[in-house]
């Protein structure tokens, strides 16, 4: 199965309109534990995501479309979350540069790219209470669900499972990077806010492909 | 001249610290600031911290101030996104974002090179006041 450049689109439509719905619950997550401002600075960010898209010539590949959609994050989002996400997809462009359908090796890379990218940029690993927790898990899973000749939307529907369960983990331990880290173990029993914002965003890849 | 940008999460932070270094360094000194969002939030955004940096750049180098949290990870990508050309010439300064940027505007308007100025920034943080 590949995914091809609409396919895309349309993931990346869902999750504009999954980060909008889901704008307070991120923020009052953030408000908990960081500085209340997750789900409004990721919405202000996707809302110029779909606006700077719709500018973008047709024969835009899909490389440089998750480029576009990293630069436009880094640049409009202004908390952490800004330059995390924005690196995650900028790298994940460079991994697909001239592409117009990604296979399933490429998505694997894709996911591999945008991890590496984030860990890189926050310094964090996984257990440190960050969106790192649900991206890892879902990338492994998928990894292995595809090494395993299981079909595309199932690895993919896995993967998000596997997201689901790393942001659930979040809530058992204390965060060790970013505003959350001020309040050391009194984090313990709040989500952690990226972690939950990367869910909804795999969960929404997951989505638009099993149901299309 | 070695250039300096100021970066906070905040507008009134950067502005109130460039009307101090300005005014301690008669405005020699080639002085940017990046803070806010465009739409006016608080944070920070890389491309503007780009911009800043290559409005300041005189070809002696350029050191950056942070504050917390995102103004660090923004101005690393800043970095990054200038490419070669700036290589090993912009370097975020280890240091507390007010008494490094007035100790490193000092430095830079009495003409002391890139490394010397960086230096001087990262000093300040141990400075005592009491």
């Amino acid at each position: 199965m590949v995914i091809t450049k609409n396919d895309v689109l349309k993931i990346v439509d869902k999750i504009v309109e999954v980060i909008k719905e889901n704008k307070e619950y991120l923020t009052e997550l953030d408000a908990a534990i960081g500085d209340a401002d997750h789900g409004i600075n990721l919405d202000r960010g996707f809302d110029a995501v779909k606006q700077k898209l719709a500018t973008l010539p047709e024969t835009t590949d899909i490389g440089t479309i998750l480029k576009t959609i990293g630069m436009t994050l880094v640049s409009t989002v202004g908390g952490a979350s800004g330059p995390l996400y924005g690196t995650a997809f900028m790298r994940a462009g460079q991994v697909v540069q001239g592409k117009n359908e990604l296979s399933e090796e490429d998505i694997v890379k894709i996911f591999e790219a945008a991890l590496d990218g984030i860990k890189q940029r926050g310094k964090a690993e996984a257990g440190d209470k960050t969106m790192i927790d649900s991206i890892e898990p879902a990338y492994k899973a998928l990894k292995d669900s595809l090494e395993n000749n299981i079909a595309l939307p199932e690895a993919l529907n896995r993967a998000a499972n596997a997201a689901k369960e790393g942001m659930e983990y979040t809530k058992n331990i204390s965060a060790r990077k970013g505003r959350a880290s001020y309040l050391g173990e009194r984090s313990i029993g709040h989500l952690d806010p990226g972690a939950t914002s990367a869910y909804l965003m795999i969960k929404s890849f997951s989505d638009v492909v099993n149901l299309s | 001249m070695v250039g300096i940008v100021l970066v906070s999460h905040s507008r009134k932070i950067v502005e109130g610290i460039y009307e101090l270094a300005s005014q301690m360094t008669g405005g020699k000194v080639p002085i940017g600031i990046a803070g806010g969002t465009q739409d006016g939030r608080l944070g920070t955004d890389a491309t503007e911290i780009m911009e800043e940096i290559k409005k300041v750049d005189e070809g002696e180098g350029i050191v950056v101030l942070v504050d917390i949290g995102s103004a660090v990870m923004s101005a690393q990508m800043a970095i990054e996104l200038l490419g070669e050309e700036y290589e090993g010439k912009v370097k975020i300064a280890d240091a507390p974002l007010v008494e490094g940027a007035i100790a490193a505007s000092v430095e830079a308007s009495i003409g002391s090179d890139f490394d010397k100025v960086l230096l001087v920034a990262e000093e300040a943080k141990k400075l005592n006041k009491l």
